[in-house]
């Protein structure tokens, strides 16, 4: 049933279900999004949703939005041109960890570092579902199948990359933390110039394969894989695991000590 | 009259055209041409942003025209060759946008300040896929100007993408020119309301209204193959109706794009064929030789891309000798070799530089 408050409204209906695997986080991300929409009072009219390629680039074509579909990697060059013309509009551009991290790399360092007013929001699930389970450029280095040189690589932190090259805000949760991740997604659409907020997400069907398929449990080491941003901080260790929460601070660049912290 | 350079002219028809989003990256022989376009649009309300590669500068483009605005960037061979998918991406979106492609000689890195004619047929064929745009190139300073104006006439009229191919020789020369006529300027049809909810339904227009933003429209453009609703589809028969139709609405409205200049075609049996930078000696060479005496017809093509078939079929038709001038190993040769038939096709090229009008002319009198 749906009623004024339902999250369907703002979903074209006719084109569900997704596509999306059973247990995949992209759903709870897509309902965080359009949760801090209404906690920002943002009206979905005046929203245009740029989506790049891969499971996560499906959400625009779900989100009953002006929204785009365009070529792997180049959303947020697209979002910018669109931003300029359109100012009055929040342009929000949604990536997966290949679009952003990978193919996309370099326009996400670009945007970051000219603050472009675009809101990026990266579903970071450590591998390329789509095409079959290839390790992405988050893929932990344990996981890593190949050759040693391929497991010398170490996984990119995305939102410390946005954080330290000059972007507003900059925040990770896993999608479990559905709370966080919509307060920081209202965040970030209320926040002047270029946002990110990543969330971790689950893939149960091919980065399950590198863990466990069975859902709660890849839920659980996901989050055993994170530590709070405050506890890595007092702790002045990270304890060698992903940072979860804001990296930047409230008037934007990176939270203070941060930095050794990652270097360390 | 002014005294302007070939990039003066393609940002100044630009600017006149409408053009109101630049993206670009620096690249020889086209940096002038983004230059002149960072002073000339902040004054008109303009947008412009120097991008961090020709990728994003066309994907930036792309989603200035989703947003409204005629946009347009400037590059060569190298950078386009970047800009393929982005261009392509375009056709299947059907947003408007003009790419300018200033060519230079060679492949790879080549020979950056040397002018030539060698990516025709990357303009015409550089994408994956059944796709087709437009391909125009100008072959005279006027020209450069009036056919920028025109490449965004019809980059809005059909919404496609446009591919205005010129090179470093005419966008560094600089000549006495006229930029004083009044031309119309084309603007995108909108999408009705009411339309909304089948946004790629054309009712036999071939081109579909383009969707705004902002109004609650929530069209969706998707790179995937879709169907009349935008939505994506896996279907081969809705893919087929979708390719059929982008390369139909240009090529069914040919004569609207097609553009081309002939002289003495019934007069002779032997013609000349020329384009860009070429046909200026192409036509001095054809005037030369006609003050000798020789009867010769000339061609000079402007829409590289779609051809109109049934023209150049009717203008080449029992010609003899078809004398093929341009600055590359033979892609205007090969691009008219379907029309020429029980004729000796003679190439002149020239690779570095437009052929000098003796040279033609020496061909065409038989002295070499």
């Amino acid at each position: 049933m749906k009623t004024d408050s339902s999250p369907l409204r703002y979903l074209r209906e006719d084109r569900l279900p997704t596509i999306w695997c059973t247990g995949c986080g992209n759903g709870a991300v897509m309902s965080a999004f359009l949760g801090a929409v209404e906690d920002a009072k943002l009206d979905m009219r005046k929203i245009a949703v740029v989506s790049g390629i891969g499971c996560s680039g499906r959400i625009g074509g779900y989100l009953k939005a002006d929204s785009i579909h365009v070529t792997h990697g180049r959303a947020l060059p697209v979002a910018l041109g669109t931003k300029l013309v359109r100012p009055d509009l929040t342009v929000v551009a949604f990536m997966g960890d290949g679009d952003a991290y990978s193919i996309g790399g370099n326009h996400l360092l670009h945007a970051a570092r000219r603050g472009d007013d675009v809101k990026a929001f990266v579903i970071n699930n450590m591998v390329f579902g789509m095409t079959g389970g290839q390790q992405s450029p988050t893929t932990p280095t344990s996981l890593i199948e190949g050759s040693p040189l391929a497991r010398h690589a170490r996984p990119l932190d995305g939102p410390m990359l946005c954080a330290t090259v000059g972007a507003s805000y900059a925040a990770r949760w896993p999608a479990a933390h559905f709370a966080e991740l919509r307060e920081s997604m209202k965040t970030a659409l209320t926040t002047p110039g270029f946002c990110l907020v990543e969330a971790l997400s689950q893939c149960p069907v091919q980065f399950g394969r590198r863990v466990t398929r069975n859902l709660p449990e890849l839920m659980k080491w996901i989050e055993s894989m994170t530590i709070r941003v405050d506890e890595a901080l007092s702790r002045r260790s990270t304890g060698g695991k992903l940072l979860m929460g804001e990296f930047t601070k409230e008037e934007g660049g990176l939270r203070p000590g941060l930095g050794e912290l990652i270097g360390g | 009259m002014d005294f302007l350079s070939g990039s003066e002219l393609i940002a100044k028809g630009a600017l006149t055209a409408g053009c109101r989003a630049f993206f670009g990256y620096p690249i020889t022989p086209s940096s002038e041409i983004m230059e002149l376009m960072a002073k000339g649009l902040p004054g008109v309300g303009g947008t412009f942003m120097q991008m961090e590669d020709e990728i994003a500068a066309s994907a930036a483009a792309i989603g200035a025209s989703w947003a409204g605005a005629k946009s347009m960037t400037a590059t060569s061979g190298p950078g386009t060759s970047l800009m393929q998918e982005n261009i392509g991406m375009a056709t299947m979106l059907e947003i408007p946008f003009v790419v300018v492609s200033a060519q230079r000689i060679g492949p790879s890195t080549g020979v950056p300040t040397v002018g030539s004619q060698q990516d025709l047929m990357q303009a015409i064929w550089g994408r994956h896929g059944d796709q087709m745009l437009l391909v125009l190139c100008p072959s005279s300073f006027s020209e450069l100007f009036s056919m920028t104006i025109e490449a965004f006439n019809l980059a809005e009229m059909m919404r496609t993408p446009v591919i205005l191919l010129t090179d470093g020789h005419l966008v560094n020369l600089r000549s006495t020119v006229s930029t004083d006529q009044s031309y119309e300027i084309v603007d995108r049809k909108m999408l009705d309301a009411k339309n909304a909810s089948a946004p790629f339904r054309t009712d036999g227009s071939l081109v579909p209204g383009f969707p705004p933003l902002g109004k609650g429209f929530n069209v969706l453009l998707d790179t995937l193959s879709h169907d009349e609703r935008g939505y994506p589809t896996p279907s081969r028969a809705k893919t087929e109706s979708l390719l059929v139709r982008l390369k139909a609405k240009l090529q069914n409205n040919i004569g609207k794009i097609w553009m081309h200049e002939e002289s003495g075609v019934s007069d002779s049996e032997e013609i000349i064929v020329s384009y860009g930078s070429s046909a200026i000696s192409a036509r001095r060479a054809a005037e030369a030789a006609r003050a000798r005496g020789k009867e010769i017809a000339l061609l000079i093509m402007k829409t590289m891309w779609p051809l109109d078939e049934s023209q150049m079929r009717s203008i080449l038709k029992g010609k003899k000798r078809v004398i093929v001038v341009e600055q590359a190993l033979g892609q205007l040769a090969w691009l008219i070799s379907p029309f020429v038939d029980d004729s000796e096709l003679i190439s002149v090229t020239s690779l570095g530089r437009p052929p000098k009008p003796e040279k033609i002319e020496r061909v065409i009198l038989n002295e070499d």
